[in-house]
């Protein structure tokens, strides 16, 4: 009993750790990939060709004044960051690194990581609410509403897989890839997966409401110091996530190939690695989508798509197999 | 990084009817998409706007008076910093304004050493346009490869003029010295490299199906509207009018050289930036043409000591990257002129402002200021 | 290992829910709202429904909540913080207090005649997990009222877009 609780605990605190390092140094890694992309060097005076950049960063957010406007309601005011953090890092509790590397195994995993990043709109809204200005609440609105309606459709694209793997527990669904990965049986599928990432972690396309603050005040205006960083941090933490998801899903997650003989985890990382190349890529290749055209693409093409393939997906496996 | 940059936005609410409500919104004059110091304020209902008003003179400093008070060649610099974007452009128009008060011979060098660095000022006008439009729709990458090539143009001024943005490059009479060897090498090799990079930009951009849906049938002004606002430039090319100063009014090396002019359908956002980018690769083209026909001889006529024009006025404008760029000088005979008036492209196209708005949504407002492309130091001189 | 846990979310769920009912900002109670069926998933996971439990998260508290708080943020501010929370009817109140109080003991009280009792759609056989259970039952023994729940909530979706659209077009 108490040796699995520490147990537990020590390992809760290894992937919290590493993750929240990840997550500073994957900053890094897209200011130095974006760079590279438009011909530039990206950061490179901190420390060797800038690998210090995130800590020193980091040590500028964590010792900035911390302003809270006047007329903003206190409480909902220093809330709102931690609710968008939160869930963004209790996700990492049910994702599988490794065959036996994670840190609890519940057979709703991939559902409870849809329901926990579901959490995050409400840390958007309070932001909008704080900082005491209608049409930044309005601001929040539309990114909450963005949110929302690509978590529909991210759910949905996942439910072919699941029909697929007959569980939703990411152990089995990982096994039920050892010979064809998902990605093969249901690409459309992952298409309207990648997208609907796309949009939930609001990245380029879909970052209207994150450069409304070109225009009008966006959600996080009155933000600075630490709590401007959590927003960020946990948008990067939740790409990691979403990314961990997709791979778990779609690409055979800790699998490889049994030719090339490597530890399962050092697979999970490199599928990783490409993928959040693309995320990255990505944003600096296209321009973004106004809202309307955002919400258009959403519900006019994705959402038949995702439904269109669960359909699609039912009749064969009712049929063939 | 983007969208991180604070915004001045002052809201307002006014309530109109009950029921509806009408949003004032303030953009700018400090902003990160007005390029320069323009204030829009613009009144919403919902998301679509109702309503636009421009707030200029924010970088008004007094240009045209300050030329009554001094010599004409003194009032070169001031050019300059007119259109700082495209420098050498209004420093043509101010020298050819003056110049034909008299009937000079400009020697043919200087004609098309003129055509050449008015061609490339248009090129890296067209080239800053394009970096922050596609900067503005959120094409982050187009910004940074535009102003590699930008680069590469001030390059070329600072060699042949010792600045880069604020060049003073013509005189009275031609030029001040000639170039050096060096710049017709290396305009040469631009001029190679260049049509290439205008293609890599294509494929970001032109069959991009966001960039189609942010800018198609998005601040359409129709040829007839163009007109009567008295536009002039890629917009009015881009409404269907053919009209260019080069062809129409041809000045410097324009009648020995040969280039299309090109003409959009709809006038939408997307037809200026197509009009544009056509013309960046014609600008290559002439300037490849006028490297090959460049003949020898001096830069310069004889000029008199002091410049005194017979009393009279005169009008003279050419084609500036943004439009017609004109001057209207009164002489009194004496050594100062008497009135200067600067018929300024971007003030004269963002009257337009409000027909290419009204109905749009609040997010292509700014793609619509983008492709109008105005610079505040002509607008408010 | 299990009844420290318990204690723990109930305590939460009574002091949650106490505070909610007491708060004068809106935004506040609502949050409290959101605390409260936080912890009853919880509640939930340690009965043995973790579907339910997550469902609980995703469709209120991630869903219908966030939906609660947009229409609080839209309406007038001021008057709803300053709004007294506390009627006149505090003796109807009591009356329908205890009433409901007496209820709920007589169904604790009764619940100890039957220990054995385990419900009624129980599965038979091994014991699946809780997503496999409630799918064979949910979409062969109920499926009639589960096609009828989601055609209530297609109308109700239809009803809600009709009535937004009128208010536009006008």
């Amino acid at each position: 009993m108490i040796p699995e609780l520490i147990a537990a605990f020590l390992k809760i605190a290894l992937v919290l750790g590493v993750i929240s390092l990840v997550v500073a140094y994957l900053t890094y890694l897209e200011r130095k990939i974006i760079g590279h992309i438009q011909m530039r060097m990206g950061p490179m005076r901190v420390g060797w060709h800038g690998l210090l950049q995130p800590i020193a960063d980091g040590l500028k957010l964590f010792l900035k004044e911390d302003i809270i406007p006047a007329k903003a309601d206190k409480i909902v005011f220093v809330i709102a960051p931690i609710m968008v953090l939160v869930p963004a890092f209790v996700v990492y509790s049910v994702l599988p690194f490794d065959k036996n590397f994670y840190i609890t195994r519940v057979n709703v995993g991939l559902f409870l990581v849809l329901a926990v990043s579901s959490l995050g709109v409400f840390g958007i809204v309070m932001a909008g609410w704080a900082s005491n200005s209608k049409y930044s609440l309005l601001g929040a609105f539309r990114s909450a509403a963005q949110m929302l309606s690509y978590e529909i459709f991210l759910g949905f694209s996942l439910v072919g897989p699941i029909m697929l793997a007959g569980s939703l527990d990411f152990q089995n669904i990982v096994e039920a890839q050892a010979d064809v990965w998902f990605v093969f049986y249901q690409p459309v599928a992952f298409i309207v997966f990648f997208i609907a990432a796309l949009a939930e972690t609001n990245r380029i396309p879909f970052d209207l409401p994150e450069a409304e603050t070109e225009l009008v005040a966006g959600f996080h205006t009155e933000y600075s110091g630490m709590k401007f960083a959590f927003f960020f941090l946990a948008e990067y933490a939740s790409i990691m996530a979403i990314s961990t998801v997709g791979i778990s899903v779609f690409f055979g997650g800790w699998g490889g190939i049994d030719a090339i003989p490597l530890p399962g985890i050092v697979w999970y990382l490199l599928k990783m690695a490409v993928l959040i190349f693309v995320f990255i890529w990505i944003r600096a290749t296209l321009p973004r989508y106004r809202y309307d055209q955002l919400m258009r693409v959403g519900w006019k093409f994705m959402f038949p798509l995702a439904i269109l393939n669960i359909f699609v997906t039912g009749l064969l496996k009712l049929l063939f197999i | 990084m983007v969208g991180g940059v604070e915004s001045s936005s002052r809201i307002e609410r006014i309530t109109t009817v009950p029921g509806t409500e009408e949003l004032i919104v303030n953009m700018g004059p400090q902003h990160p998409s007005t390029h320069g110091v323009l204030r829009v304020i613009l009144k919403l209902e919902g998301e679509t706007v109702k309503d636009v008003d421009c707030d200029i003179g924010y970088l008004h400093r007094g240009t045209e008076k300050i030329g009554e008070n001094i010599t004409y060649t003194m009032f070169i610099p001031y050019t300059d910093r007119l259109d700082y974007i495209a420098a050498p452009s209004s420093n043509l128009a101010w020298v050819q304004a003056v110049e034909s008060f008299f009937d000079w011979e400009i020697p043919d060098r200087a004609l098309f050493l003129r055509t050449i660095v008015g061609e490339l000022s248009r090129i890296a006008s067209h080239l800053l346009w394009l970096a922050t439009h596609a900067l503005d729709i959120g094409a982050m990458t187009v910004f940074l490869w535009c102003f590699r090539e930008r680069e590469m143009v001030l390059d070329l001024f600072e060699m042949a003029f010792g600045a880069r943005l604020t060049v003073n490059a013509f005189r009275l009479g031609g030029l001040h010295q000639d170039v050096p060897p060096e710049f017709l090498v290396e305009a040469r090799k631009f001029i190679n490299l260049f049509p290439s990079r205008v293609d890599d930009y294509e494929t970001l951009l032109t069959e991009n199906r966001i960039w189609l849906q942010r800018t198609r049938g998005v601040g359409v002004i129709s040829a007839e509207d163009a007109l009567d606002y008295g536009m002039t430039g890629p917009i009015l090319r881009a409404s269907g009018v053919k009209w260019d100063l080069r062809r129409a009014k041809p000045y410097a090396a324009y009648p020995y050289v040969d280039f299309t002019i090109p003409v959009g359908e709809n006038g939408d956002v997307y037809d200026r930036y197509l009009v544009r980018l056509v013309e960046m690769r014609q600008s290559a083209h002439i300037i490849d043409q006028c490297l090959d026909m460049l003949p020898g001889g001096p830069v310069s006529c004889k000029t008199p000591r002091t410049i005194k024009p017979p009393a009279g006025e005169i009008y003279h404008s050419i084609e500036n990257p943004k439009g017609e760029f004109g001057f209207y000088i009164v002489s009194d005979g004496s050594e100062t002129p008497y009135r200067v008036k600067i018929r300024p492209p971007s003030f004269i196209n963002l009257a337009g402002l409000k027909k290419m708005c009204v109905g749009e949504f609040l997010a292509d407002v700014v793609a619509i200021i983008g492709s109008i492309d105005i610079v505040l130091g002509e607008c408010d001189r | 290992m299990e009844l420290p846990f318990f204690y723990l979310f109930s305590t939460g769920i009574i002091v949650a829910s106490i505070l909610m009912v007491t708060r004068a900002n809106v935004i506040h109670a609502a949050l409290l709202l959101v605390l409260t069926f936080f912890l009853l998933s919880g509640v939930y996971v340690l009965a043995g429904a973790e579907f339910l439990a997550v469902v609980q998260i995703l469709l209120y508290a991630g869903g219908i909540m966030v939906l609660y708080l947009f229409s609080i943020m839209l309406m007038n501010v001021d008057v709803s913080v300053r709004l007294r929370q506390y009627h006149r009817q505090t003796f109807f109140v009591v009356i329908i207090a205890v009433a409901l109080a007496v209820e709920v003991w007589l169904v604790l009280a009764r619940g100890e005649a039957y220990p054995d009792y385990k419900g009624f759609a129980w599965f038979v056989g091994a014991t699946p997990g809780n997503v496999e259970a409630l799918g064979s039952v949910l979409y062969t023994k109920y499926l009639f009222p589960f096609e009828v729940a989601s055609i209530l909530l297609l109308a109700a979706m239809i009803g809600a877009i009709v009535l937004a659209k009128r208010t536009i077009d006008r």
